[in-house]
């Protein structure tokens, strides 16, 4: 068979992120250092990346120009690829669970897809430098790869933009100035401050006396996870072990990182109109308050927790974590009643804004959907109106409102057949689960949240589930960050011929 | 003064014949048939040739012309001419334009193409039928002072309330003037014992307020308000105009378009209009639209013929008023005959707004009633004029019959015209016009 695809250029590619992915090493390598831990599962790994990258682009060189097909190729195996490597240090260290080779991919595509499921089951075997990492590396995934990429090498001035948008299936990559790699400075530069002062104020928090166990150490650790909208905590309690007023400080955290990255550049540039005019910000911010008012009245009616503001902290906090796809926890929302855990399942399929470190289907596509919808209502009364769906005050074009249409159905049967996947391999290795606990799961995953219900609620893990489901998981996890389309692809045969 | 209009068109020999006897008009088309007749029918100069090009408007005598107009069908050819005749002279140029996108390049910078004024057709249209669906019942409505004055032309219907009564008793309003009753044809200027009877067509002048006070008086049942249900038939650039007029004014109008990528675009375009893709005569579409509900049908197709039928249709499925768009000066009078409410033409929106400008350099409005027997002038009052400094009442006597003070505006202010309103230098004041007297009066004013 011959291939049409330049496999060359793209594997080059791959070659050339896994080479810069070694750098990232020294971060963690630098935390071992300073509590005396062993650097070798991190220079280790360091070397690995350096030398498969380094060798995917000896071996791939030569290739063409990368164009539209090459790209769902690079993106696709850019993420895979990051996530084998991302498990070298989890691998090596031999610590816990993490020893075993699926639980280490598992948690590192969990890491880099920022999902934040865990198979850890105690927190104690591990060192810091490793935990480190695992958190770093969802800082790395929040913006997306390829993204954080663009904005490196300038040799991808002109495949870059066709890179973000593919790796965020969004038509037309909102360029805020005539050149991609600009676009994705900006953007990155953005994120690292916006990290860089969340740190910042949970560190305060710990100076002044708020929070006793907010170290620098778990500054740092948070700010990298809650900005990314990913959730690892290197806490086994996640955000419960902390004080209420850090708990309260992680929600604006959340809450920005699921926020549109160009409104908040325009917002930063004193331009305030945008995120007034933006539809999607306001569907978004109504959604949180809806979901987060009607969970405090079921928490408070319940008389789940012992006052109200505790009431009213846990169901705000944990609505912002699920709905933005963080998947931190401030208690054990399996202790909740069912109709409570309902509704922060039906969070799960949410996720924030556009243009943002959130997953899952986000609001811009439920807001077309909804638009689009009532559109067609309005067309069975009078078939022969020509109604355009606008979106803050533009008009979204056919095509789009057709893709859309199609993304939400894909994603919901994905979940939906991963879910019977999950239920019916768990009958099949004898883990007892129940429905809701087999559609949470299947969910959390697919939707990049994190924690789910049952066994591998919040305080749990997903190292109960079957090796199957587990690297089902993995799967899912990956192509639901890169938004299914860049992976489906790859498994047509009109992709690799004519 | 000497004008050169290019384009022997309707427009073109229009103005020419309403200008002709007070100035020396020069009239260019390529056309010499058109050449001939205007030689022929109209006391002015005409030259053949291409009025783009210098050598023609060279001798055509564009070097000594205080004025030129470019009036062909053709919006770049009118431009072009503007352009060229600025730099053989220094006339004041007037470009008329169908399209509304070089009104849009020049109204933010006057004196773009080296146009002086652009007077654009499809927007006086549309401006125009706009005007005449927020006042119902009117056949004519046209503003002057810059809106602070409004002529409207209303026909008085056998159940309208005003049918029967004397201009005494229906004049219930202090800024009101009734300027005249069109009865059979004829001009009749009215006294207070005057009777309105069922079929006459009233013009009065006034404040906005009081004319469109006075329209809920003759059609009380009309008188629009928001959900007032408005179609307009073709989506060409009148009917996006008005749609889009409409909307501005907080109606919700709907546009019916046949072509799917035209009305696709207009339906983009138009926030607030429910656009319908369909032919505008098919009576399945209509009826399952309920277009018979509407209050206003406005036609403004691509042909007299279809925006004719289109009328009659839906005039037949129980519209109440229908207003049209005729491109043919002559339909206008026909099409009003056999059932359509109201015909507005284009070309004679224009050749209002041009002759308007160039009748005299203080008449600042006019507007053409009742087939032209009789007009309406604005003018700005200067020391020489029989009105300076006098009250109504004494500049009437020196006056012919067949004139009618309708209104006085001082600076945005209206002036209620009484007898012993005194007017002085500044002002502007409409009048009401017999064309018989027109010569006459011009001189006094």
């Amino acid at each position: 068979m011959r291939v049409d695809v330049d496999l060359r250029a793209a594997l080059a590619l791959v070659g050339t992120v896994l080479k810069y992915l070694s750098v990232a090493f020294l971060l963690p390598a630098g935390v071992a250092v300073y509590y005396g831990e062993s650097v070798v599962p991190l220079v280790t790994a360091a070397f690995v990346s350096a030398l498969v990258g380094l060798g995917l682009e000896v071996l791939c060189r030569g290739g063409g120009d990368l164009g539209g097909r090459e790209a769902f190729l690079t993106v696709a195996l850019s993420w895979l690829g990051v996530a084998l490597v991302g498990a070298v240090p989890f691998i090596v260290a031999g610590e816990g669970v993490l020893a075993q080779p699926v639980n280490a991919v598992f948690e590192a595509m969990s890491g880099i897809t920022t999902t934040g499921a865990t198979v850890i089951e105690d927190f104690d075997a591990h060192s810091r430098s490793v935990l480190m990492w695992r958190q770093l590396i969802q800082w790395l995934g929040g913006l997306g790869i390829l993204v954080v990429a663009t904005a490196i090498f300038s040799e991808l001035s002109v495949g870059g933009a066709q890179l973000m948008e593919t790796e965020t299936q969004t038509q037309n990559v909102n360029k805020l100035t005539p050149r991609i790699e600009e676009t994705a400075r900006i953007i990155v530069r953005l994120y690292l401050a916006i990290t860089v002062a969340q740190t910042a104020f949970l560190y305060s928090l710990n100076a002044v006396g708020l929070a006793p166990r907010m170290t620098l150490y778990n500054s740092v650790a948070h700010a990298f996870t809650s900005v990314s909208t990913s959730g690892f905590s290197p806490e086994p309690r996640s955000i419960e072990a902390f004080a209420p007023v850090v708990q309260w400080a992680m929600v604006p955290g959340m809450f920005v990182g699921a926020t549109s990255f160009i409104l908040i550049y325009y917002l930063t540039r004193g331009d305030v109109s945008r995120l007034r005019g933006s539809e999607e910000f306001r569907f978004y911010a109504l959604a949180l308050s809806v979901f987060s008012a009607t969970a405090a009245g079921l928490l408070v009616l319940d008389g789940t927790h012992a006052t109200v503001e505790e009431n009213v902290r846990h169901a705000v906090f944990n609505v912002v974590s699920m709905l933005t796809t963080t998947g931190y926890a401030s208690t054990d929302f399996n202790a909740w009643s069912s109709a409570a855990k309902h509704l922060l399942f039906v969070c799960m399929f949410f996720g924030g804004m556009a243009g943002s470190t959130t997953c899952s289907i986000k609001m811009v596509r439920w807001l077309v959907v909804a638009k689009a919808f009532r559109r067609d209502l309005f067309n069975a009364v009078h078939p022969d109106a020509i109604r355009p769906v606008r979106l803050s005050g533009s008009v979204v074009d056919e095509e789009t409102v057709r893709d859309t249409y199609a993304f939400v159905l894909v994603s919901l049967v994905l979940f939906f057949a991963f879910a019977v996947f999950v239920a019916v391999d768990s009958e099949r290795a004898s883990v007892a689960i129940d429905e809701f606990e087999a559609l949470s799961a299947a969910a959390a995953t697919f939707f990049n949240i994190g924690p789910a219900f049952g066994e591998a609620g919040p305080m749990g893990g997903y190292g109960g589930f079957s090796e199957a489901t587990r690297l089902g998981m993995v799967i899912m996890m990956w192509v639901g960050r890169i938004e299914i389309i860049p992976v489906l692809v790859l498994l047509t045969p009109t992709y690799w011929g004519r | 003064m000497k004008i050169l209009i290019v384009g022997a068109g309707q427009v073109g020999t229009d103005i020419a014949s309403s200008l002709g006897e007070n100035h020396d008009i020069t009239i260019v088309d390529e056309d010499s048939d058109r050449v001939e007749e205007v030689t022929y029918n109209i006391d002015a100069l005409a030259v053949e040739g291409d009025g783009t090009s210098m050598e023609v408007l060279r001798k055509a005598g564009v070097e000594e012309a205080e004025m030129v107009i470019g009036t062909t069908d053709s919006d770049e050819t009118n431009l072009a001419v503007c352009g060229s005749a600025k730099t053989a002279g220094d006339p004041f140029t007037v470009g008329r334009v169908k399209k509304r996108k070089f009104l849009e390049t020049w109204e933010p910078s006057p004196g773009a193409f080296g146009v002086d004024l652009m007077v654009a057709s499809n927007v006086l249209t549309a401006e125009k039928i706009v005007r005449l669906v927020v006042t119902p019942a009117a056949h004519d409505v046209d503003v002057f002072s810059e809106g602070t004055v409004q002529m409207a032309e209303f026909e008085v219907d056998d159940d309208s309330p005003v049918a029967g009564e004397t201009v005494a008793e229906a004049d219930r309003f202090d800024s009101l003037t009734f300027a005249a009753v069109l009865r059979n044809g004829d001009v009749v200027i009215p006294s207070g014992g005057t009777r309105i009877e069922a079929g006459d067509n009233v013009v009065v002048i006034g404040s906005p307020e009081s004319v469109h006070d006075f329209a809920a008086d003759v059609a009380p049942s009309d008188t629009p308000d928001k959900s007032h249900d408005i179609v307009v038939f073709g989506g060409g650039e009148i009917g996006e105009d008005v749609a889009s007029l409409l909307q501005d004014r907080g109606f919700k109008p709907r546009l019916v378009e046949r072509d799917p990528d035209r009305a696709r675009e207009l339906a983009e375009e138009l926030t607030d209009t429910v656009v319908m893709g369909s032919d505008a005569t098919d009576r399945d579409f209509l009826e399952r639209e309920r277009i018979g509900d509407a209050d206003v049908a406005v036609c403004a197709l691509d042909s007299d013929e279809k925006n004719l039928l289109s009328a009659l249709i839906a005039e037949r499925m129980g519209v109440e008023r229908s207003i049209v768009v005729t491109e043919n000066t002559e339909y206008a009078e026909l099409f009003e005959t056999v059932g359509v409410d109201v015909a507005v033409n284009p070309r004679q929106e224009v050749a209002e707004e041009i002759t308007r400008l160039t009748q005299k350099e203080r008449t600042v409005g006019l507007a053409l009633v009742g087939s032209e027997k009789a007009e309406i002038l604005e003018i700005e009052v200067d020391a020489e004029s029989v009105f300076a400094d006098r009250t109504i009442r004494e500049a009437d006597a020196d006056l012919p019959d067949g004139v009618v003070v309708g209104a006085v505006s001082r600076g945005v202010q209206f002036v209620p015209p009484r007898g012993g309103t005194e007017i002085h230098e500044g002002d502007h004041v409409v009048l009401f016009v017999e064309s018989e007297v027109h010569d006459k009066v011009l001189e006094k004013v």
